[in-house]
């Protein structure tokens, strides 16, 4: 039960994007559609995950002091990984993901819960949180990049049902921060009506 | 006249909190006051052109001479920590009083996406050495200009009368959104 809740904590409670406000940055930066977002998400899921597991794993082989430089390097690498796959692998998601890729070692979540979480318990709770988080994170990317491809180019992962244009403000940069102010108070809604 | 181009491409065309969505973290975090986000400012763009210096010169004379430019994301981001360690040591060292008025923040900046980003980019445009120098100085400008504009609404915010669930965060967004259109009026100037 305790491992359930572990689980899907990430998804609403402790929501990394609607709840923490933890790397906010490809959040506004890559949900220009859905799909964009989703790979996102997945990619940092991956990141989140694995870095867990390798922090969980090595804990106490880590002196205290260089605890941070060497998260910081596991982060990295599998950064790194996850970079030259979607270069090979999927060149379209990479071209429009761009920038943001490599930012995922700055992202706040991955060290965050590295440094809050993985390195203090048991190799099997931090997967598990690594990977809600990351799919918490990822359902968050995936409801704002829904929602800014609907309004604006009418479509929904691709598919289109509303002819014409639809409302170009919404792809670019201040329907961004619009929508996520929006989405981010209705969370702030419902959790206080069910408190 | 390059230079010019650069330096308003980078703080208005192209704001690195408004257009690029770089460093929000302490654009939603630090922005409550208006001599705090000074503060960031401040410390962001002595950084940000540090770091853009070096990780250029270790990108010509280290990792394209050896071709391991596949480990750029590895040793940027170290290069950066170890940076943030040193100028917070260094400072503290030959100027306290700058330390006192910085310090809070240098921390904060190793995980301030920004930093990374410019850096990167400088590099993946093609800049020489100068023109990155400018570029970072030029974005740094343009995180403060931003930080600056959005902290005096948020002051003035606090007084406002707002709907209980748009308290807070929500709002922010909201005006970051609004600054963000009135910055697209920028758009096609360069």
């Amino acid at each position: 039960m305790s491992q359930l809740k572990n689980f899907t904590k990430g998804f609403v409670q402790e929501n990394p994007v609607f709840v923490l406000f933890l790397g906010l940055c490809p959040v506004l930066g890559t949900t220009t559609s859905a799909i964009n977002g989703m790979g996102m998400g997945l990619a940092t899921t991956f990141v989140l995950t694995m870095s867990n597991v390798i922090v969980s794993l090595i804990k106490n082989f880590i002196p205290d002091k260089v605890r941070i430089p060497s998260f910081i390097v596991i982060i990295a690498s599998f950064v790194t990984i996850v970079e030259l796959t979607m270069q090979a692998f999927t060149p379209v998601l990479f071209d429009a993901l761009g920038l943001f890729i490599p930012l995922i070692v700055v992202n706040c979540i991955v060290l965050g819960r590295a440094e809050a979480f993985a390195s203090k318990n048991t190799f099997l709770t931090s997967v598990i949180d690594g990977f809600g988080m990351g799919l918490g994170f990822t359902l968050a990317l995936v409801m704002l990049g829904g929602v800014r491809e609907i309004l604006g180019s009418g479509s929904l992962f691709g598919i289109k049902f509303i002819q014409g244009d639809g409302m170009i403000l919404f792809v670019l940069a201040p329907g961004a921060f619009i929508v996520l102010g929006y989405l981010i108070m209705l969370m702030q809604k419902l959790k206080s009506k069910s408190a | 006249m390059e230079y010019i181009i650069i330096i308003i491409s980078a703080i208005f065309v192209n704001n690195i909190v408004l257009m690029k969505f770089l460093g929000i973290c302490p654009f939603i975090g630090v922005s409550n006051k208006v001599e705090t986000a000074i503060g960031m400012s401040g410390a962001v763009m002595f950084v940000m052109v540090l770091a853009t210096l070096v990780t250029y010169l270790i990108q010509t004379f280290v990792l394209e001479p050896l071709g391991i430019t596949f480990m750029q994301t590895i040793i940027f981001i170290l290069v950066i920590a170890s940076l943030v360690q040193m100028v917070e040591i260094v400072l503290k060292k030959i100027s306290p009083a700058l330390f006192q008025a910085l310090g809070i923040f240098l921390p904060l900046i190793t995980t301030n996406c920004a930093v990374l980003g410019v850096a990167i980019l400088s590099i993946q445009n093609d800049y020489n050495l100068i023109e990155g120098v400018v570029f970072a100085a030029a974005s740094a400008l343009g995180f403060g200009l931003a930080l600056l504009l959005f902290s005096s609404i948020r002051e003035q915010l606090d007084l406002a009368e707002i709907p209980e669930a748009m308290k807070g965060v929500p709002i922010a967004f909201i005006v970051a959104g609004l600054l963000a259109m009135a910055f697209m009026g920028f758009t096609g100037i360069v």
